[in-house]
């Protein structure tokens, strides 16, 4: 029975860091969505940003990953 | 796990001989397979190997190879640029001669239409003084015939009056005075 | 415990859904026996070595003509090369440009990887975080050494921001510090990461697909999700390889 106590707690903490992705995809459609209002205002300028905005990207989705491996961790290593 | 499967009717591909640290008797995962530490060497030195192997065909082989390709489509788009350019401007030299010798053409038609028109107006004018000195020739000519009829014609009318007046007396029963009717006629003459 | 999580088998209306979203990644050996040595030829030395037969089809045999007027795959392998090209040259500046070749086989390797992953029933290599992270820190490693090989102490400038007030700069040093040594792990976790992220979810709708009333949504959604994967694969690869000239230009140039 307490394994199923500790199972309840992992798929739990899984869920609730499941939530930081969601978090990162708000953070990944600020980026992309300031970037479109920017190049929409100087469309002449958006070409030569493109890369800052996959990193700016990048970076911001990182950290969703990085909740979704502590869910993946939670839900199948521990 | 296995008593499971079977229990919920699936059928699972059983690998008798797979029995290491991270996967199960049927053959699935344990856990993340990322996680297995058994499998991180075999990985490495596949993934070194590849990397080597991708890194030496393209430093050797790929890299120069699409480099060399490039830089000899811009020397050829450059050439032919350039080619471009000398057919061009011979183009615009050759125009440039064209018009050139279009105006040549046209002045030395003007200056051919000007001397012509020029030899003809010198032999116009030649002409017209001829003409001119012709008629004025003539015209002398003609007034002198006209004074010489004249005077013959006065001198005849003279003639013409004595006589008649000489007839017209001599008719009248008188004596004709030569010189008399000559005095007359002479002051009736002179009107 | 772990297991019946893995199994994660439940009960559901019309019979029970079964789920192995793990079971793509594991590590097999191709010619049987069950111990994976290191030299044991794999699953993974497979579709690595497919990874190089796609690589040298690209770029040796597709441009084995040397046409001026490129053929289909020359111009594929020419658009490869002038991406990561300027890629370089834009990020790192022209003193970058002798790396390139380093480069351009991360990218190489990474895209083709992913691309082949995405083949039904194949084997994702960079899915993998022994085979990501060992690229993350070779990046890491090899830049680091570059830094002060090139700069020397100078190097160390990449922590201390001269444009900021001095009491705040230790601050910002040891944030500086900080992330600078997360760089490898987020670089390899981004890659690993998103593509077993991908993968899993992949599975996972292929998984209800065993449920006959939801299977058309089911595979109307693998599909949908598979064109995300597309884009995904390349955008990955894409961020990897601008990381890695972002973190080439930081050792070149250290000054903020």
């Amino acid at each position: 029975m307490e394994g199923d106590i500790a199972q309840l707690g992992q798929f739990i903490g899984a869920g609730l860091a499941a939530i930081g992705s969601g978090a990162a995809a708000i953070g990944v459609g600020h980026v992309a969505g300031n970037f479109l209002a920017g190049a929409l205002r100087n469309p002449s300028a958006a070409a030569s940003q493109t890369a800052t905005l996959f990193i700016g990207i990048a970076f911001a989705e990182a950290l969703g990953i990085f909740s979704f491996l502590v869910a993946l961790l939670l839900m199948f290593a521990v | 796990m296995a008593t499971e499967t079977t229990a919920g009717g699936h059928v699972e591909p059983v690998y008798q001989e797979v029995a290491g640290m991270c996967t199960d008797s049927n053959g699935g995962a344990i856990g993340m397979p990322q996680l297995c530490f058994d499998w991180f060497p075999n990985q490495i030195f596949w993934l070194v190997v590849t990397l080597v192997v991708i890194f030496l065909v393209l430093s050797r082989v790929a890299l120069p190879r699409i480099s060399a390709i490039l830089a000899e489509r811009q020397g050829t788009i450059t050439n032919d640029l350039a080619a471009a350019e000398d057919l061009k401007a011979k183009a615009t030299e050759a125009e440039e001669a064209y018009n050139k010798a279009l105006a040549d053409a046209r002045t030395e038609a003007q200056a051919i239409v000007a001397k012509a028109r020029a030899e003809i107006q010198a032999d116009l004018d030649v002409a017209i003084e001829k003409a001119d000195a012709e008629i004025a020739a003539r015209s002398a000519e003609s007034e002198k015939a006209i004074a010489e009829i004249r005077a013959g014609a006065l001198e005849n009318v003279k003639i013409v009056a004595t006589d008649t007046a000489a007839e017209i007396v001599t008719a009248l029963g008188g004596q004709a005075d030569a010189d008399a009717i000559q005095t007359a006629v002479a002051s009736q003459m002179k009107g | 415990m772990a297991s019946e999580a893995t199994g994660a088998e439940q009960g559901a209306e019309g019979g029970s859904l079964v789920f192995h979203p793990m079971d793509q990644f594991i590590v097999k050996p191709l010619f049987g026996g069950d111990t994976v040595a290191w030299y044991t030829p794999t699953n993974v030395t497979l579709w690595m070595a497919l990874a190089v037969v796609a690589v040298i089809a690209l770029l040796v045999l597709g441009t084995s003509k040397r046409g001026i007027v490129p053929s289909r795959s020359q111009s594929v392998a020419e658009l490869a090369y002038g991406f990561v090209y300027k890629m370089v040259e834009d990020v790192t500046g022209k003193d970058g440009i002798k790396y390139f070749p380093y480069i351009m086989t991360l990218f190489m390797f990474i895209v083709c990887s992913n691309f082949l992953g995405l083949i039904p029933a194949s084997f994702t290599t960079t899915s993998h975080i022994a085979v990501t992270s060992i690229m993350g820190f070779g990046v890491f490693f090899a830049v680091t050494i570059l830094g002060f090989v090139k700069n020397g102490s100078a190097f160390l400038g990449l922590f201390w921001v001269s444009s900021a007030p001095l009491a705040l700069r230790p601050i910002l040093a040891i944030i500086e510090l900080i992330s600078y040594f997360v760089r490898p792990v987020s670089h390899s976790i981004r890659l690993a990461g998103n593509m077993m992220a991908g993968h899993a979810v992949l599975k996972v709708f292929a998984g209800f697909a065993q449920v006959t009333a939801i299977a058309p949504i089911a595979i109307l959604s693998v599909t949908a999700i598979y064109g995300l994967e597309l884009l995904v694969a390349f955008i990955q690869a894409y961020v990897f390889t601008i990381l890695t000239c972002v973190y080439l230009k930081d050792a070149l140039h250290p000054s903020h």
